[in-house]
C-alpha cells in the first residue's frame, strides 16, 4: 500500500467505512450553509443550545421504543422546536434577551436528556446518543440524513433573498413584504430538522461541530454569503473524509476526529485566512509601517 | 392639552397621509400623543423635535409596524402601496457580507420579490441608481468597506430603484460630511420635484430652514406643523425643548 492508496483504501475496502463518508458528508453539505447563517444571525450559541433542546425529545423516544430512528426522531423534532419557541417567548414577554433564555431552556435540557436516557439505558446508549454513531450508520439513517440535506439545501435556496434580507436588514424586509417572520421560522425548522438528522451521524454534542467550524472558517476566505456558504460546506465535507481517515489509522472515535479536522481548518483560516487572517494582517501592518518609516528618512 | 398642529394646507389639495388624533407608543410609555394633522400629496416635509420626540416611532407607525394605541392613520391612494422606508445605519448590520450592487438592488423587491430573476432593463436601473448617488466604481465592493458616507450614499441608490409614492427617511444625513448631504439633499429634492412625498427626520435645523417647504415640529405631541418659516419660531423650539425635559423629571 503506497501513500496515494492509504487516502481510499479504507473507504474501498469497508463498507461501513463508505457509509459514514456519505452520511457525513451529506451531513456537512447542509449544516455550512445553515452555520454560515447562524453566524451573520449573531445566531452562533443558538446551534449548541438547539442541539441540546433535542436531547429530551431524543431520550423520550428512546424510552419509548429503544434505539428506533423513527421514535428518536420525531421526538428530538418535538422538543427542539418547543425550546425554540419557549426561548423566543421568554425573551419577548420578559426582559430576558434570548441568548441567555436559550442558554437556560438547553443546560435544562440536556440534564434532562442524560436523565432520561440514564433511566433505561446505559453507558454504551448515553454515548450513542451523545456523540453518534457515524460507524454504524444503517439505510435508514443514511437516508435520513442525506434527504434532510437535501430538502435543507433546495429550501434554503427558495428562501435565500428574503433570509438574507432578514439578517443584513430586518427592518428593510418588513417595509416590503411580510415573509420576515416566516423565513425566520422555516430557518429554525430547517436548523432543527438537521440536528436531528446530524445527531445520528455525529451525535447530538459534536454536530453543532461540523455546523459552526467549517462556517467560521469560511469568513476568512469569502467576501460573499454565497461563497461563505459553499466553502463552508465543501470544507466541512473535506473535515469529514479527513477525521474518517484519521480515525481509521490512528484507531480513535470517528466522530471527534472529524470536529477535530474541522477544528484544524478553522486554526489554519485564523492563521492564513485571506480576509482578514493573522498572517495577513500582520503583512499589512507590516508593510505599512515600512511605508511610513520611508516616508520619514525623505523627509 | 396638547398644542396642536393646525395643518395650513388649502383644503383642496390632497392628502398623501392623514393622521387623526394619532397616540403611538410601546406598552405603557406613550412616544406620540394627539397628533392631528396631513402630509400633503407632494409636499417635502422635514420631521424635527428633541431626542425622545417620537420622530421615529412616528415613522413607524405610518408604516404600520406600531399600531395606534389610539385615532386613526389613513394612507391615501392604493392601500397595498407601502411608503419606501430608509432605515438609520444603526438600524442593520452594516458588516453584512454583500457587494454593495446587491445591497443596492434589493431595492427592487417589489418587482423582482424573493424568486424573480434581474431583467436586463432593471440591471441598467441598478446601474443608473449607483451611478446618481456618485457610486459608479463601488458596485463590487463589499458593503462593510464602504465609508459612512458611501453607505448612506447607497442607502439612496436603494431607494431610487423603488417606485413608491412615498418615501420616508430617519436621520438620513447623520452620519455624513457636507459634501455628501449637498449631494443627497439633490437627490431628495428632485423627487419631490416629482411629485412623489417626502418626509424625512432630520436634526440639522439650518439644513431644514433652506430646503424644507413644510416642518413638523414634533416633542412627544405636535408642537407645529406647517410652513417651515411659521413652526421653527424660537418660542415653538423652547416650547419642544421644555415639552420633552419634562419626560425626565
Amino acid at each position: 500500500m503506497n501513500g496515494i492508496d492509504a487516502l481510499y483504501l479504507p473507504f474501498t475496502e469497508f463498507g461501513f467505512m463508505r457509509r459514514a463518508l456519505a452520511g457525513s458528508v451529506a451531513l456537512a453539505l447542509a449544516a455550512g450553509p445553515l452555520g454560515v447563517f447562524l453566524i451573520l444571525r449573531r445566531m452562533s450559541l443558538m446551534g449548541d443550545a438547539m442541539a441540546h433542546a433535542i436531547l429530551p425529545g431524543v431520550a423520550v423516544g428512546f424510552l419509548t421504543a429503544g434505539l428506533s430512528l423513527t421514535a428518536m426522531t420525531i421526538g428530538g423534532m418535538i422538543t427542539g422546536l418547543a425550546v425554540a419557541l419557549l426561548a423566543a417567548a421568554v425573551a419577548r414577554l420578559t426582559p430576558q434577551r434570548e441568548d441567555a433564555s436559550f442558554a437556560a431552556f438547553y443546560l435544562v435540557s440536556l440534564g434532562v436528556g442524560v436523565l432520561l436516557i440514564s433511566l433505561r439505558g446505559g453507558n454504551m446508549e448515553l454515548l450513542h446518543v451523545l456523540f453518534g454513531t457515524v460507524l454504524g450508520l444503517d439505510d435508514a439513517a443514511l437516508l435520513l440524513v442525506s434527504a434532510t440535506s437535501s430538502i435543507t439545501l433546495l429550501v434554503l435556496a427558495v428562501i435565500f433573498r428574503p433570509l438574507v434580507l432578514e439578517c443584513l436588514d430586518p427592518l428593510f424586509l418588513r417595509s416590503e413584504s411580510r415573509m420576515g417572520p416566516v423565513v425566520h421560522v422555516v430557518f429554525l425548522l430547517l436548523l432543527v430538522m438537521t440536528l436531528v438528522a446530524g445527531f445520528q451521524v455525529l451525535g447530538t454534542l459534536m454536530v453543532v461541530g461540523i455546523m459552526m467550524l467549517p462556517a467560521a472558517a469560511a469568513r476568512f476566505w469569502a467576501v460573499t454569503a454565497i461563497g461563505q456558504m459553499a466553502l463552508a460546506a465543501v470544507g466541512g465535507a473535506f473535515a469529514s473524509y479527513a477525521g474518517l481517515l484519521f480515525s481509521y489509522y490512528a484507531n480513535v472515535p470517528a466522530s471527534p476526529a472529524i470536529i477535530l479536522s474541522a477544528g484544524i481548518v478553522y486554526f489554519l483560516s485564523v492563521a492564513f485566512g485571506l480576509q482578514g487572517g493573522l498572517w495577513q494582517v500582520a503583512k499589512q501592518a507590516r508593510a505599512r509601517s515600512l511605508r511610513l518609516s520611508r516616508i520619514s528618512e525623505r523627509d | 392639552m396638547a398644542v396642536v398642529a393646525a395643518c395650513p394646507q388649502p383644503d383642496a389639495a390632497v392628502a398623501a397621509i392623514e393622521l387623526e388624533e394619532v397616540c403611538l407608543g410601546w406598552r405603557d410609555k406613550m412616544a406620540v400623543r394627539d397628533l392631528t394633522g396631513r402630509f400633503i400629496k407632494g409636499s417635502l416635509t422635514a420631521v424635527v423635535g428633541p431626542n425622545g420626540a417620537g420622530k421615529s416611532t412616528l415613522l413607524r407607525g405610518i408604516m404600520g409596524w406600531v399600531s395606534p394605541l389610539a385615532g386613526r392613520i389613513r394612507l391615501s391612494g392604493d392601500a397595498n402601496e407601502m411608503p419606501a422606508f430608509m432605515p438609520q445605519q444603526g438600524d442593520f448590520d452594516r458588516s453584512f457580507p454583500i457587494s454593495t450592487r446587491d445591497f443596492v438592488a434589493m431595492g427592487a423587491w417589489r418587482r423582482v420579490g424573493p424568486w424573480r430573476a434581474f431583467s436586463s432593463a432593471e440591471r441598467d436601473r441598478l446601474e443608473e441608481a449607483l451611478q446618481a448617488v456618485g457610486l459608479a466604481d463601488f458596485g463590487r465592493r463589499p458593503l462593510a468597506t464602504l465609508s459612512g458616507g458611501q453607505l448612506q450614499r447607497a442607502l439612496f441608490a436603494r431607494l431610487m430603484l423603488h417606485d413608491a409614492d412615498i418615501y420616508m427617511l430617519d436621520e438620513p444625513f447623520s452620519a455624513v460630511d457636507r459634501a455628501t448631504t449637498d449631494d443627497l439633499m439633490e437627490l431628495l429634492l428632485e423627487w419631490n420635484g416629482r411629485n412623489k412625498t417626502v418626509i424625512v427626520v432630520l436634526h440639522d435645523l439650518d439644513l431644514v430652514r433652506r430646503h424644507f417647504p413644510q416642518t413638523l415640529l414634533l416633542a412627544g405631541q405636535g408642537v407645529a406643523w406647517g410652513d417651515t418659516c411659521n413652526v421653527l419660531t424660537p418660542e415653538n423650539l423652547h416650547l419642544a425643548r421644555h415639552l420633552c425635559a419634562g419626560d425626565y423629571l
